[in-house]
């Protein structure tokens, strides 16, 4: 396991473009690009939007952000820690519904799962680990790039 | 992000420029809630020169029509393209709005 990039920051929405920008560039060195890239960079938003809000009710935290290669997959791995929280057991939205229906929420979970390869989380030593995985193979387009 | 706009009779005219995510969507949410308070409701959003929208950029738009549409109001869309295209027909957003091939077309089926 290769460590492309690592940075840490305290949770707060000004730090949004700093971390993104760390994320970017790892994902750019790696040979994504076109759509790939854009996927990257609105589930990798979401995740860290997401500690932002419900990481840190009452104070301060940090959220630690790395971005990592192994021989099948780039991941990106978002920690912060906060209170539990698990994205993965959000339910996904109703994406047939008209407008009056459609509820507003549940569309990170949904890109996460249907732009990344995988979705992990954990809980580990008091500290949430959600793990965005990318295959290598067919970097500008895996198959959960196809729509 | 930067908000141009401008008004052809009744009809609002949007044009959505950059980046729509997180950091920016609130000054959408701003923008849009003070033309629903000043009884605005015919509006018409270019999306042609955006470049990236994420989920809370959608959060936004599905809000604004949500309370548009409450008020009796309606809202055509123009100009989608690219990642922001392909991120409105991945969300099943693309369908759920009155999508318009251009700006002039959007006007005329306002009338």
């Amino acid at each position: 396991m290769k460590i492309l990039s690592e940075i840490k920051l305290p949770a707060k929405l000004e730090n949004l473009g700093s971390l993104l920008q760390s994320i970017m560039s790892a994902a750019g060195q790696e040979g994504f690009s076109g759509p790939k890239l854009n996927h990257i960079e609105i589930t990798a938003e979401e995740a860290i939007v997401n500690v932002f809000n419900y990481a840190y009710p009452e104070g301060n935290g940090d959220v630690e952000v790395r971005c990592k290669e192994d021989d099948d997959s780039f991941i990106i791995e978002i920690v912060d820690s906060g209170v539990p929280f698990d994205v993965t057991s959000l339910a996904e939205p109703d994406t047939t519904a008209t407008l009056s229906e459609r509820e507003i929420g549940g569309l990170g979970i949904f890109f996460m799962k249907k732009m990344m390869d995988d979705v992990r989380y954990s809980r580990e030593n008091g500290r949430n680990v959600l793990c965005l995985v990318l295959n290598r193979k067919g970097k500008g387009g895996s198959s959960a790039g196809q729509v | 992000m930067e908000i141009n706009t401008r008004k052809e009779s009744n009809v609002r005219i949007v044009g959505l420029k950059g980046r729509m995510d997180a950091v920016t969507s609130p000054e959408f949410d701003k923008q849009f809630n003070a033309w629903l308070s000043d009884g605005e409701n015919a509006f018409i959003i270019n999306f042609s020169a955006l470049d990236y929208i994420s989920s809370a950029g959608l959060r936004s738009i599905l809000s604004a029509s949500k309370q548009l549409k409450a008020n009796g109001g309606r809202s055509l869309f123009t100009g989608l393209r690219g990642p922001v295209k392909e991120v409105f027909e991945l969300s099943g957003f693309y369908t759920i709005f009155e999508m318009c091939d251009s700006e002039e077309t959007a006007i005329t089926r306002m009338k």
